[in-house]
């Protein structure tokens, strides 16, 4: 892959060698020096036209544990303010050299464009609603390591659905891994396509906690909402939230999630987050490693072979036959 | 052993075909019993060893090695894997994932490191493991051990305990599994 714009670009097999390489990167973390030459001479830029704490310092110390540079374009410091395109921007900082742009914008489809404009490889961390595909990637591998395999597992994915892009990214990255998802939402924030996406729909959430192998809540997105989705807040959280009681219905295996920032008290209740099955501080801790594969998978991993040798299941036999 | 990180590279990508065996089961076990031998007698003993394998091929005689010295001396040496992968010359160059994530529980400060590898080829990957190992702390000293040293050499680095020196080609390629060792070549 040259890129990662969305989830739809990736097979299940792509996600699962995400997956499967993401242990040896968090271990670099663990070491006394936590810091590898891989990505030494190259240069990313993180350019984020929407407010981002978590993904942004996790972009930023994924690259330097790979020993990568990293420019921090923060648009409320430069020239964006003085009414520059986003094409000049980024043609700008291309001009200074960098092998990758990780880029958040509030309108869909800005990596893609990116991509026609600039050489480097871009990476998505956010595009309007459309799509967060390393947030999937995360939320894959925090499933992963609570779940095992995620084929056929149950995964319910809970609130503000019509204007996240984690929620689209996520039900495309379950789905592709086997597993089966249902969305809990009211009514006016379900997406208006939905009957087409491969997902069931609940509306009463303690129906849907009844059978579930995993609970992922997403945050009331009220930045997005420009008209009133729900009636009230308090309706809400007593309806849709994720409190004391529901977490007990779920049972206490069953892992919670959520991308953060979380509203306490709406989405979920005040108490719930310090519940052992809460696995917010996890997904965070594997935000760096994962992001790391992603930046090591794009700019580390060199030109594809020149034969597609993995694939042909003769030689496949025949080198397994010498070696046993 | 290391077959996915061979496979796509040229110029070793392709099947392996084997010519001749050049170590039968036994031969190994022989040669790891005399390198753990040999090992005891440069060390004065198994103070301060640890041995670490390299992924993917240094695990299994790594492994062997460490039951090797264990039935010699009565004490389990302790041991780690190291994937390379992170350190290598040729990132950016050919598909190189890393395989498994490095093992290293102990403080190698002080330590007498014995990294163990299937084949000694060029030196490069042994080159990289040494950087790698330098984020774990200051080995006293690093020793190497190896099944199979076949030459061509790209870099001032020397195996300490061989346990056979096969001369070759540099077009051929030479496979250790858990028991034979065989010369033979790629095949596009």
């Amino acid at each position: 892959m040259n890129h990662l714009l969305s989830i739809d670009d990736l097979t299940g097999d792509d996600i699962r060698e995400v997956l499967r390489i993401t242990p040896s990167f968090a271990e670099v973390a663990q070491r006394r020096i936590a810091k590898v030459p891989a990505l030494r001479g190259q240069t990313v830029a993180l350019l984020f036209y929407e407010d981002s704490t978590r993904t942004r310092l996790s972009f930023e110390v994924a690259a330097k544990r790979l020993s990568a540079d990293t420019l921090n374009v923060s648009v409320s410091s430069s020239s964006v303010n003085k009414g520059e395109s986003l094409r000049d921007t980024a043609e700008t900082i291309e001009a200074m050299g960098i092998d990758a742009v990780v880029v958040r914008h509030r309108s869909s489809g800005v990596p893609l464009q990116l991509t026609r404009w600039l050489d480097a490889a871009v990476l998505n961390a956010g595009d309007g609603w459309h799509q967060h595909p390393t947030q999937a990637l995360i939320d894959c591998h925090t499933l992963h390591q609570q779940l095992g395999d995620l084929s056929g597992s149950r995964i319910a994915i809970v609130g503000d659905i019509k204007h996240s892009r984690v929620a689209r990214s996520n039900v495309a990255a379950f789905t592709k891994l086997g597993a089966s998802v249902v969305l809990v939402a009211p009514p006016t924030l379900l997406p208006a396509a939905v009957s087409t996406w491969p997902v069931t729909v609940e509306t009463n959430m303690d129906a849907a906690m009844a059978s579930v192998d995993a609970v992922y809540l997403l945050r009331m997105q009220r930045e997005r909402q420009n008209s009133a989705f729900v009636p009230d807040l308090r309706e809400y959280a007593i309806r849709y939230g994720m409190t004391s009681a529901r977490a007990a219905l779920v049972g206490p295996d069953v892992p919670i999630l959520h991308p953060g920032p979380m509203n306490r008290g709406v989405e979920i209740a005040a108490a719930v987050p310090d519940l052992d099955q809460v696995v917010v501080i996890d997904q965070v801790r594997n935000g760096v490693a994962v992001r790391m594969a992603v930046l090591f998978l794009l700019l580390g991993s060199g030109p594809p072979p020149e034969l597609p040798i993995a694939s042909d299941p003769s030689s496949e036999a025949a080198t397994s036959a010498t070696s046993t | 052993m290391g077959e996915r990180e061979r496979r796509g590279a040229p110029p070793y990508g392709g099947t392996f075909v084997p010519r001749a065996l050049v170590m039968d089961a036994e031969h190994i076990r022989r040669a790891i019993k005399r390198m753990a031998h040999e090992i005891v007698e440069r060390n004065h003993g198994l103070d301060n060893v640890v041995v670490i394998g390299l992924q993917t091929g240094g695990i299994e005689p790594a492994q062997q090695l460490v039951d090797a010295l264990e039935a010699i001396e009565g004490v389990r040496t302790p041991l780690g894997s190291v994937d390379v992968a992170f350190h290598r010359d040729d990132i950016g160059l050919r598909p190189v994932l890393p395989e498994a994530p490095t093992e290293i529980n102990d403080d190698l400060n002080g330590r007498t490191v014995v990294l163990v590898d299937d084949v000694l080829f060029t030196g490069r990957t042994v080159r990289a493991a040494l950087d790698a190992i330098n984020d774990f702390g200051r080995p006293r000293a690093v020793q190497l051990a190896v099944m199979v040293d076949r030459g061509h050499r790209e870099l001032p680095i020397r195996a300490d305990f061989v346990g056979k020196n096969l001369p070759t080609a540099r077009s051929e390629s030479v496979k250790v599994t858990c028991d034979s060792v065989e010369i033979g070549f790629m095949q596009k």
